[in-house]
């Protein structure tokens, strides 16, 4: 492993001892067909933190991510999410698989948004954010659309709930997802590059709903290419490349002075045409 | 076509000439000589007696034969339709089981030609005189005589139903397959079951892919139901050819039986194209566009 990493337990990992995290991931592998992707991540996340992960596209940090509410499959060392080891529980000495009931039981409490929205095109915006509640946690119709009418308003989208998603600009769209995914309540929220699939003009407006989420004091873990996101809104910043975390920390002091060669290059290189935002 | 004068050279507009189409007048010319020349044929054939045909098109065993068709055609697709649905969620499970069964399920039904499935489920008395349904191992259940329930008809709805179930599974595959891999993801995140997900969200956007082919599945079982002939099933063809076996006006009935067909099919072509601009074209209004097809549809789905 790379000899710089500094690991997730270490004092700087914003995980102080006596509090649960939130996410605590020691030497997680994973791969396909023969190809490692991830090649022993650490990584922690403490309640109410804001982490935002970048790195090269091919790096693994949006598989890592999807590691997390256990849309890929962990094939090594330990990835515990809210308590409980991803993929398995520990009975009689054993760890045994989860069913898919286990699976959708452990995701009700992680939201997730995706980079291409993901909504669901027979539905209006309306009942995409009514849906779980109505068909996961059983919530009465009339409540469960009280409720989507609220997070809807609060993402400013009041106006367009009856539209179908094809009706709605992309921004619009991952605000939705954005509702949809808060209509659960959940304790942790995922965001896989939510602004990657959007037209330049219409990034901040979904940014922006993050920042007052992440002021709420809501537990974050996103993947961006933002790099003024993270250094403004993220509690810590984590570089990943070739499958391991290279280095984290303070997302001020780790843009301002990367210790890492990698990590020197891949800024230049995104912030190159940043650097009047800097 | 622009019909419009064009301003000229030399200032005043000029007409545009008419494009002569020669080439659809000299195949429209051909095309009405030969096709009178073969209606004239039959026509004043001295064979072929047109007293009978319309004698016998309003025939009340024709009448009941066609209104038989009907019933078969609706019921076997029904059944098709709804055994359809199920096996292609089966062999899509990751149960390997449930899956191979599926396979297995679509393989014998298409490999063996519907004639032989027909007279197979019309004497199933052969293998099998009783049907009992009862709980093992006890006296409690029920018990059919083979030969009063495989009627012609039943074995006809079963043999039909079964049949179109196998071929209407691959169309109902391709359609969930075709929904994007991402809403299946979004559904996961929520914490929904792969149940749920399938019946919830994929299977009602699948349904834009299904329901156009529907149609041209039923318009098929219409025809197709004539084979039920060789196992009495009371239908138009059963019936038809019973009356030439017993008048020897083979030609007559046939045509009677033809135009009866075709009356039908052009209703269900009719149908099939309310059907399809209501649901083909846009995924969105497929589901909950309105309309009476738009009401039942999700419930059926969902």
């Amino acid at each position: 492993m790379n000899p710089g990493v500094k690991s997730a337990e270490s004092a700087e990992s914003g995980v102080e001892s006596g509090v649960e995290p939130v996410v605590l991931a020691s030497g997680v592998r994973m791969g396909y067909g023969g190809v490692q992707v991830l090649n022993g991540v650490d990584f922690a996340v403490a309640p109410g933190e804001v982490s935002c992960i970048i790195g090269p596209s091919g790096s693994g940090k949006s598989t890592f991510l999807r590691c997390l509410n256990g849309l890929e499959p962990v094939l090594g060392g330990s990835l515990r999410v809210l308590g409980e080891e991803v993929g398995h529980t520990l009975r009689d000495g054993r760890y045994h698989p989860w069913t898919p009931k286990e699976f959708a039981a452990f995701r009700k409490n992680i939201g997730m948004v995706f980079q291409r929205f993901n909504l669901f095109a027979h539905q209006s915006a309306l009942e995409n954010v009514a849906c779980g509640p109505v068909h996961v946690l059983d919530t009465p119709q009339d409540r469960a659309r009280t409720l989507a009418m609220e997070h809807l308003d609060r993402v400013g989208l009041a106006d367009h709930a009856h539209k179908r998603p094809h009706q709605l600009s992309g921004g619009q769209q991952q605000r939705v997802a954005i509702a949809r995914a808060l209509a659960m309540s959940p304790t942790l929220m995922l965001f896989d590059e939510p602004t990657s699939a959007l037209d330049p003009e219409l990034v901040d407006e979904v940014l922006e709903v993050m920042k007052g989420l992440a002021a709420e004091g809501m537990t974050m873990v996103v993947v961006t290419h933002e790099i003024a996101f993270a250094r403004e809104v993220g509690d810590r910043l984590t570089f990943f490349a070739d499958g391991v975390v290279v280095e984290q920390g303070g997302p001020r002091e780790l843009l301002a002075a990367p210790a890492h060669e990698r990590t020197r290059a891949f800024l230049s290189s995104v912030l190159g045409s940043e650097d009047g935002r800097s | 076509m622009r019909t419009e004068p064009i301003a000229g050279p030399s200032g005043p507009p000029v007409p545009v000439a008419r494009t002569l189409h020669w080439g659809r007048w000299v195949s429209a010319a051909v095309a009405l000589a030969v096709a009178g020349w073969l209606v004239y044929l039959v026509v004043v054939n001295p064979h072929l007696d047109w007293g009978k045909v319309a004698e016998y098109l309003f025939n009340d065993r024709i009448l009941a034969g066609v209104w038989v068709t009907i019933e078969i055609s609706v019921l076997a697709t029904a059944l098709g339709l709804v055994l359809g649905v199920l096996v292609a969620v089966m062999r899509l499970a990751h149960n390997p089981v449930l899956s191979a069964l599926a396979s297995g399920y679509i393989w014998f039904f298409r490999g063996t030609p519907v004639l032989v499935q027909l007279i197979f489920w019309y004497n199933l008395a052969f293998l099998f005189p009783e049907l009992v349904l009862k709980i093992p191992f006890t006296m409690i259940g029920l018990k059919w005589d083979t030969n009063q329930v495989m009627t012609g008809f039943t074995s006809a709805m079963l043999g039909l139903g079964l049949n179109l179930a196998a071929y209407f599974a691959e169309t109902v595959r391709a359609g969930i397959q075709a929904v994007d891999r991402g809403q299946t993801e979004a559904a996961y995140a929520l914490g929904m079951t792969p149940a749920k997900r399938m019946r919830v969200i994929v299977l009602p956007q699948a349904l834009r892919i299904i329901i156009p082919p529907t149609g041209n599945e039923f318009i098929s079982m219409l025809k197709t139901t004539s084979l039920v002939y060789v196992v009495a099933g009371h239908d138009l063809m059963t019936n038809a050819s019973q009356i030439y076996k017993a008048n020897n006006r083979i030609m007559e009935l046939l045509i009677v039986a033809s135009v009866w067909y075709m009356l039908m099919t052009a209703v269900a072509t009719f149908l099939q194209g309310r059907l399809e601009r209501r649901f083909g074209s846009d995924a969105v209004r497929l589901v909950r566009g309105g309309g009476a097809a738009a009401r039942v549809l999700p419930k059926v789905a969902a």
